[in-house]
């Protein structure tokens, strides 16, 4: 296992809980997206497991070490996070940006140099965005942003990459993209933990689910197994179909809603 | 390509590092007292052999003694302080820029430059000693940023670096407040004019006892923050991103700050509040070589050096007496920034 949590609770003011009894764990090529309703504290939940913030209590183990007890480049090296959008304020070549991916591996008083270099145009390759390495940030679309993100999160070779509603805001076509570029990086060896709102995307590239309502997780497994009708109406509260498509060769997930005739 | 870039950042250094030299030298030939600029490179080119341990060549003194003094008590030192001012203000503005992910910021943000100035209003109003002016300006405007800094940490927030700002206009305004009390409290003969013209910033005064403890100063600070300027772009994507990017955002952050705090209050302390420099001239850099901060603090460091030397020599020489150096910096400032603009690629969105 690299990351392994367990009984995880977190709160802003000791009182009001914004997650608790949350445990997970997670090693090399495995997949976990982590579903449910708005401010449910899958964000929250998130920046806890990149060590952001401190849990209230329970415990998270990175590679068998606490990850309150490593310092922020320790676990710079081993987890990435790619964040939900990002405000550009200094456009900054997309070169350089991924290149900043190296900042855990460079001591304090040093820049990157040709070796990094290298892992950073290995990472633009890697997520087929090899024709924006010039561009400034500040000029490429919502959506290639995202791969830049994802770039410059695999520029710090990380063991685990942790990605905040990496479809949101994707075009129709971008969502697929990603997804597909999520499970080859799961391929390559690269444990995986992300959160979304399509339920229906867990049919899409094989991962395991942990649907999360009124701040703990109400069902974890294979999405097959977890993406059922009940569980979502738990979850939304609305009616869902899930379905097997004969000419897509896949189960589909969709709401079960009709256009409402006057 | 890439070797096309890095021979442009070459290309820009050089030149930029030329001008330095040339404004320098400029610099040293002017003035009301004329002397040859022959004449000026060989008292130069004398004092330097007359440091040395041994003596290299004999240059016997064919001029009066009057021109060594001007060149070496007053111009010279002059010179120096107005580029290590002009850059110091300018590194630590830059870097202010990328801490607080604001390309408006000024060095004084924290609240240095008031604590400054009412620091050297109170020396102005307790004693007629330079040393005094200059001690307690430099005092005041640590003592300022630290108040910013501790009035921050009483709020329990995530976004530190915008409760820092907040802290800093708080803790300002507090001592913009205190400095009108000085002046109301002033001998309007005396003491008012001398704080208002302290005010407006001057480095007529400047002596080369000053000069030692402020250069020691600005030079080490501007050391620790040309080491760490790789960093301060992982600093400039915002506190979370940089955290886990594995960047030790608090204690980057206070290093940051005190460097560039002890930078502008030793500027500030002889110079006293000159505006603009710290503001524009990261901007300026940022035309020239894009947003990686890399190239801005060096470039930042010459093009301050540079433009606040030119400033002043306008300062000490257009008129038969002084124009106060806060004034010119903006007056001429102003204009030149607002003509660059029109070549749109300022660097920031």
């Amino acid at each position: 296992m690299i990351l392994e949590v367990s009984d995880a609770a977190f709160s802003y003011d000791g009182e009001r809980m914004i997650f608790e009894d949350i445990s997970l764990t997670i090693g090399k090529n495995e997949c976990l997206c982590i579903l449910g309703p708005n401010g449910t504290g899958k964000s929250t939940l998130i920046k806890c497991l990149v060590g952001l913030m401190p849990l209230l209590h329970g415990s998270i183990l990175l590679n068998g070490h606490e990850i309150g007890e490593l310092s922020r480049a320790d676990i710079a090296k081993q987890i990435a996070y790619v964040p939900q959008g990002h405000q550009v304020v200094f456009p900054f070549p997309v070169q350089e940006y991924v290149l900043m991916g190296r900042s855990p591996h460079i001591s304090l008083f040093s820049s990157p140099g040709e070796e990094d270099r290298k892992i950073a145009e290995d990472a633009i390759d890697t997520v087929g965005i090899t024709h924006l390495a010039k561009r400034p940030v500040s000029e490429i679309s919502g959506g290639e942003l995202q791969l830049v993100l994802i770039a410059r999160a695999l520029a710090q070779q990380p063991e685990v990459m942790i990605l905040d509603e990496p479809t949101s805001h994707l075009d129709f076509g971008n969502q697929v993209r990603v997804l597909r570029l999520i499970e080859k990086l799961a391929h390559e060896g690269i444990a995986i933990i992300m959160s979304s709102h399509f339920p229906d995307h867990s049919f899409i590239i094989p991962q395991r689910v942990a649907i999360m309502k009124d701040c703990r997780f109400i069902a974890v497994g294979d999405a097959d197994m977890v993406i059922t009708p009940a569980n979502l109406q738990r979850a939304y509260g609305i009616d869902v179909t899930v379905t097997h498509v004969e000419e897509v060769g896949r189960l589909i997930c969709v709401p079960s809603a009709c256009r409402q005739e006057k | 390509m890439k070797l096309n870039e890095r021979a442009r950042g070459l290309g820009v250094g050089i030149s930029l590092f030329a001008l330095v030299i040339l404004v320098f030298f400029v610099s040293l030939f002017m003035g009301r007292y004329a002397i040859e600029p022959a004449t000026v490179i060989t008292i130069l080119l004398s004092a330097v052999n007359d440091a040395l341990p041994f003596s290299l060549v004999d240059i016997p003194q064919t001029w009066p003694d009057v021109m060594n003094t001007v060149i070496l008590r007053i111009r010279l030192p002059r010179i120096c302080a107005a580029m290590l001012v002009g850059a110091g203000l300018a590194v630590s503005g830059a870097s202010f820029q990328g801490l607080f992910r604001n390309p408006l910021v000024s060095p004084s943000i924290l609240g240095v430059a008031a604590g400054a100035g009412f620091g050297a209003a109170l020396g102005i109003l307790l004693s007629d000693s330079t040393v005094a002016v200059q001690f307690l300006a430099f005092v005041f405007g640590i003592i300022s940023v630290t108040a910013t800094y501790m009035l921050s940490r009483v709020y329990k927030t995530t976004t530190t670096t915008l409760v820092l700002v907040l802290s800093g206009i708080i803790v300002g305004a507090f001592f913009t407040a205190l400095i009108s009390l000085a002046k109301y409290v002033a001998d309007p003969d005396e003491e008012l004019p001398a704080i208002v013209f302290w005010l407006m910033g001057s480095l007529a005064d400047v002596s080369t006892g000053d000069l030692f403890w402020v250069a020691t100063t600005i030079i080490a600070g501007s050391i620790v923050l040309l080491l760490i300027r790789w960093r301060i772009n992982i600093l400039a994507m915002g506190e979370d991103e940089a955290k886990s990017l594995g960047v030790n955002t608090r204690m980057m952050t206070g290093v940051i700050i005190v460097s560039a705090t002890f930078i502008t209050a030793a500027a500030v302390c002889i110079a006293g509040l000159v505006g603009w420099v710290g503001l524009v001239v990261p901007h300026i850099a940022r035309m020239l070589v894009g947003p990686d901060y890399k190239k801005i603090l060096p470039v930042s460091i010459m093009i301050g050096a540079a433009y606040l030397l030119a400033v002043d020599d306008i300062a000490r020489t257009l008129t038969t007496a002084e124009i106060p150096l806060g004034i010119l910096t903006a007056i001429i400032g102003a204009p030149v920034f607002a003509y660059l603009l029109r070549f749109r690629k300022v660097g920031w969105e």
